[in-house]
């Protein structure tokens, strides 16, 4: 995963209101580095600069440490994303039960490779390796929804709800 | 302390139980190679170059970070372990560029060394490599994550000894990257250029710019001196070819244990520069001329007599420098006060 | 009047396949019938049986309806509830026998199970204390604050618990460790970080049964010395997340947590942290580092947890299954607990059965069954009865075992001296079109993409042995490849820092030992004999078989099919992109992958 860094930057003032929020919310936590960048991305949608650089400050801990956390964990991203998080499994069951083909069928739907979001900024296509519904294989998730016992035939049906 | 009875290579050794098998072995005189140990940093574990064989376990442990035990018997360079040894460096080389004929490092590499030690002559995996640009932004050295073998010395050295925090370990698996946050060139990140990772770094990663093509380990006479700057007393080997300063190398063994700024670590380049001051020099009719000693000191002497006479001892104050000796010091302020003045200041104390 | 209680399954498996929408129209249709006070509608955790959610069950009588829609309801009201009438087609329908079965306890997968972990699971409502504490909850701890530390500490050595995590060390020395390691400040920590892809039993235990495991940790915590605790949850388990927290809030107010619990003077938190999306922070330093706040990469031991683990504190760390076992061994004592299970494997695992397996789902036996027993008897056997290839047991960690394995008595160490591993225990069974070099393939994918980066031979390593992998499998093996994928393996196994590197070889090791054959084909004869890697197979229509009615040549995107219409047809193997399209449309099972 290696996103274009660039993208990063907004040309509006940045709006520091939701960052102290959760800075107020998590002081005096120890080890609360990583329920602060989840809140951050739950405020913004994404983790910008503006918001990493004003937490490094106030937890007066290095940037570059943030930096190192946000991009070890799957969870954190530093673009912007989609309104709809859509997550295609690829998990073992999903495998050997045709995941490939779903995710393939996602790709050529949304004409977005895996990590990618649509102009509309409406989908964001991620592969996770397994959502642990495995009984269901082949099973996607869109935001907090799973989708089970899927075929590529279903899938454009399902887009159709978002 | 207590002791254990431990064996390494057959030899029958007894240790303090606080001892790891690196520290056991080398307090024996046993070279046990290693990337990512340093005594002085937090102990990571990673390259596992210096794994050996344990009587008794199931793989082969890290020598750097296993403590001995009661009756442990240990084979610091045995087939099983040689063979790994060999496997790891081949994957280091998969992913690192073969230019050891123009590598600064050439000499002084841990990498060149180990691969020479178990004839490692590069890799039989063929396979995807990763391809950094060189970031020679900053004045004082080059960072070519090219070389880089993932150590994680200089992150280690840049949070726990300088305290800057500028570089980190960025992403993971394969794509991992020691970078600064945001991978923007150090120039631009919290780094204070103390150059402390260019001296922890086994490979040729971080390379200072200073003697370029002229600082090969075997041509230079190393020189133990003190550095010039501050008070601190750091001491260092200056690297002299040509009875020319080409490079420095950090006094580990010294009371400031290698650390050091980017004052004394870079800054010696004055000594060989055209525009150093090497004669006094006196202004007449608007303009500095060179000077003997002799008309210089006179003038001195004939300036503050002259002061003195017209404002009083008080109108003389001295002002001293981090620069000088304390014995230099000390003279100074006895030269001052012979003058009549107490007025004695340094430049530390501001 | 006794009201009679329907219970619906409200696990993840079975929301995603509409339970909560059953839910609300069953609501609705009783109390449009007026019957609404005769019942007592409760959402209950995972029954382990997901593939045939969402699943309504009707006590007393214990009527098991599985694969129930909304629009079902109104029929199953009428009919069943009123009338008492079995609704037959929502009955489970044995794949073998063809038969419908009324009782869940009679259905295959149920029948040999020993449900003692997961005896809450399905029976209760999650998320209302009461009904735990109707079924004996919190009667461990009571029992368990009766003894003192170290009577505690040997009743858990004595049932000879192991670790339900994967490596399966001894709990009760474990707590010992704790126990006796100096610290002003002791920690217990539950690892939920269940990421093995095919396993899920954590998360349904959480979800089903999550004062079980709270109740596990404060025993712990009790045994141990400690007054503070985490649950480490994987992100990626919202309503486990949920209950849990909900269990947390519920057990502070009836005075299991919190302070002077049960009028003694033992006081235990308990917080959760939400993982972040990393698979290694499954892995113990990694998971307490995780916490902490830092990159989740594991850190050199020794020191063990249990000496220097959480903010260098003495920290006792156990798995969910495994805390979910604790309670048990005090309500029952640790020599009832210890009859079930082989010498050194004592009591029940829950296995997650996926793959080319009728019935998927959750299953809890006592150890030392066969693996043949859990997958044709409880798993119902192969899909589509299709023949057995291999089990994959333990995730990404564990191995593969062939046919001939199957009557092992299955525990930690004979999976282990067979190659394999218990792991977190997942089974993922195979039939004979799955590729077991495509197979090593995507286990190397897995744990190439989830390794931290740290040690050299896990980051470099596995890379390395993927890139051959993908090579083998794309038609470009070479001689040399499987004794270089050799070496990697046992320099991984023999070097890597943690046990996620250690374990990554295995499947390949594993595969390699008992289907050395399969990989040579697909160096030496460029055949992949399942079908699976599209750069070796051909697409061929067998002649006796095609009767010509051109639906494949009409579907093929490249136009690759010819033929006469009523007579065979042919495929240009220069023109086929392997797409298998015909594959799928034709109707007479004429074309076959060679």
């Amino acid at each position: 995963m290696k996103e274009n860094l660039e993208k990063n930057y907004t040309e509006d003032p940045f709006d520091y209101g939701a960052v102290e929020e959760v800075l107020e919310r998590y002081q005096d936590q120890k080890g609360a580095l990583i329920p602060i960048l989840q809140a951050i991305q739950e405020a913004y949608g994404y983790l910008p600069r503006e918001a990493l650089e004003y937490t490094a400050r106030q937890l007066r801990i290095p940037l570059s440490k943030i930096f190192g956390v946000a991009t070890f964990y799957a969870q954190f991203h530093l673009t912007p994303r989609g309104k709809n998080i859509i997550r295609v499994c690829q998990g073992t069951a999903c495998h050997v039960r045709g995941g490939a083909k779903i995710l393939q069928t996602l790709k050529e739907q949304l004409n977005l490779e895996v990590d990618g979001t649509t102009e509309d900024l409406k989908f964001t296509l991620e592969s996770v390796a397994c959502i642990g519904a495995c009984g269901l294989a082949p099973v996607i998730m869109i935001n907090d929804d799973t989708f089970g016992r899927l075929t590529p035939d279903k899938i454009a049906e399902i887009l159709e709800k978002y | 302390m207590s002791k254990v009875k431990i064996t390494i290579n057959g030899m029958p050794l007894e240790v303090d139980a606080s001892m790891t098998i690196l520290e056991a072995a080398e307090s024996a005189g046993i070279e046990i190679p290693t990337f990512c140990h340093d005594p002085e940093l937090t102990r990571a574990g990673a390259c596992r170059i210096c794994v050996v064989e344990v009587a008794g376990a199931r793989n082969l442990p890290a020598a750097c970070t296993t403590p001995v035990s009661e009756g442990m018997v240990i084979e610091t360079e045995s087939e099983r372990v040689i063979k790994a040894r060999r496997v790891n460096l081949q994957l280091i080389w998969a992913n690192h560029p073969q230019d050891c004929l123009t590598c600064e490092k050439t000499g002084s590499c841990k990498l060149q060394d180990y691969s020479y030690r178990y004839n490692v002559t590069g890799s039989p995996y063929k396979g995807e490599t990763k391809v950094h640009e060189l970031d020679d932004t900053n004045p004082f050295f080059f960072r070519d994550l090219n070389k880089c073998i993932y150590c994680g010395k200089c992150v280690r050295k840049c949070y726990e000894v300088n305290g800057a925090g500028a570089v980190e370990f960025m992403y993971r698996g394969f794509n991992t990257k020691v970078t600064t946050a945001f991978d923007v060139p150090l120039e631009e990140s919290s780094c204070v250029m103390c150059g402390m990772c260019v001296d922890v770094c086994p490979v040729g990663a971080l390379t200072p710019k200073q003697g370029l093509h002229n600082n090969r380990p075997w041509e230079v006479k190393k020189v133990l001196t003190t550095c010039p700057y501050c008070g601190c007393g750091c001491t260092y080997y200056l690297h002299v070819r040509n009875d020319k300063i080409v490079g420095i190398t950090p006094n580990f063994k010294g009371p400031m244990k290698g650390h050091m700024c980017v004052k004394g670590r870079f800054g010696w380049d004055f000594v060989d520069s055209p525009d150093r001051l090497k004669t006094p020099l006196i202004k007449k009719n608007g303009e500095f001329v060179e000077a003997t000693w002799e008309e210089a000191l006179d003038l001195v002497a004939a300036k503050f007599k002259e002061v003195r006479a017209q404002y009083g001892a008080d109108a003389i104050a001295g002002l001293s420098s981090a620069r000088a000796t304390n014995e230099e010091n000390y003279l100074f302020q006895k030269l001052l006060r012979s003058l009549g003045t107490n007025n004695v200041d340094h430049c530390a104390r501001l | 009047m006794e009201r009679r209680r329907i219970l619906l399954c409200a696990g993840t498996g079975c929301i995603s396949s509409g339970s909560l929408g059953v839910k609300e129209a069953l609501l609705k249709e009783l109390e449009k019938r007026g019957i609404a006070d005769q019942y007592e509608v409760v959402t209950s955790g995972c029954h382990g049986f997901c593939e045939q959610g969402p699943i309504v069950i009707v006590h007393p009588e214990d009527i098991f309806y599985c694969r129930v829609q909304a629009e079902d309801v109104p029929e199953l009201v009428e009919e069943y509830l009123l009338n008492n009438r079995v609704v037959e087609r929502l009955l489970y329908k044995d794949p073998v026998s063809g038969e419908h079965i009324k009782n869940h306890l009679e259905i295959g997968f149920y029948a040999k199970q020993l449900r003692r972990v997961l005896r809450n699971c399905g029976v209760i409502d999650p998320e209302n204390i009461n009904e735990y504490l109707a079924r004996g909850g919190y009667e461990g701890l009571k029992n368990a604050l009766q003894l003192s530390q170290l009577e505690v500490i040997e009743e858990v050595k004595k049932s000879g618990l192991r670790g339900r995590g994967g490596a399966g060390f001894p709990t009760g020395l474990k707590w010992e460790f704790t126990y006796k390691a100096q610290g002003d400040k002791k920690y217990v920590v539950c690892n939920a970080d269940e990421g093995d892809p095919g396993a899920f039993m954590d998360r349904s235990v959480l979800e089903g049964d999550p004062h079980a495991v709270i109740e596990g940790m404060l025993i712990a915590a009790y045994a141990v010395g400690a007054d503070e605790g985490y649950v480490y949850v994987r992100a990626e388990y919202p309503l486990a997340v949920k209950r849990l927290r909900l269990a947390i809030e519920a057990a502070n107010r009836h005075g299991f947590l919190g302070k002077n619990i049960l009028g003694t003077d033992f006081s235990f938190q308990l917080k959760i942290k939400e993982g972040a999306g990393a698979f290694v922070c499954g892995e113990e330093t990694a998971l307490l580092a995780s916490i902490e706040g830092e990159r989740g990469m594991p850190r050199p031991r020794p020191p063990f947890p249990a000496n220097a683990g959480l903010w260098g504190k003495p920290t006792c760390l156990n798995n969910v299954e495994t805390f979910a076992n604790i309670p048990l061994i005090f309500r029952l004592g640790a020599e009832e607990y210890a009859k079930v299970g082989t010498e050194r494997s004592k009591g029940t695992k829950i296995f997650a059965l996926t793959g080319k397996i009728n019935n998927t789902g959750l299953a809890e036996v006592p150890m030392g069954i066969t693996m043949r027993e859990i997958i044709f008897d409880i798993g119902g056997g192969i899909k589509g009865g299709k023949k057995f290839k291999a089990v994959q047991i333990g995730g990404p960690s564990g191995g593969c075992l062939p046919e001939e394995k199957l009557d092992l008595p299955v525990d930690y160490d004979s999976l282990t001296a067979a190659g394999a591993m218990m792991g977190s225990g997942g089974l993922v069974v195979m039939d004979e079109e799955t590729c077991m070099v495509d197979l090593a393939r995507f286990f190397l994918t897995f744990t190439q993409k989830e390794s931290c980066g740290k040690c050299t031979p896990c980051r470099e390593g596995t890379k390395r042995m993927l890139e051959i992998l993908e090579r083998i499998t794309q038609g470009n093996g070479e001689d040399g490849d499987l004794e270089m994928l050799e070496d990697l393996a046992v320099t991984i196994k023999d070097t890597a820092l943690c046990g996620l590197g250690q374990t990554a070889p295995n499947p390949v090791l594993s595969t390699l030992r008992y289907f050395r054959d399969e990989y040579e084909e697909h160096i030496y004869e460029k055949k992949c004999r399942a079908g699976v890697c599209t750069n070796l197979v051909s697409y061929y229509i067998v002649p006796e078989k095609c009767v010509g009615c051109t639906l494949c040549a009409r579907n093929c995107p490249v136009n690759a099919i010819s033929g006469e219409r009523k007579s065979p047809h042919e495929i240009d193997p220069s023109v086929c992109i392997k797409c298998g399209v015909c594959y799928e449309k034709c109707k007479f099972n004429a074309i076959i992958l060679k």
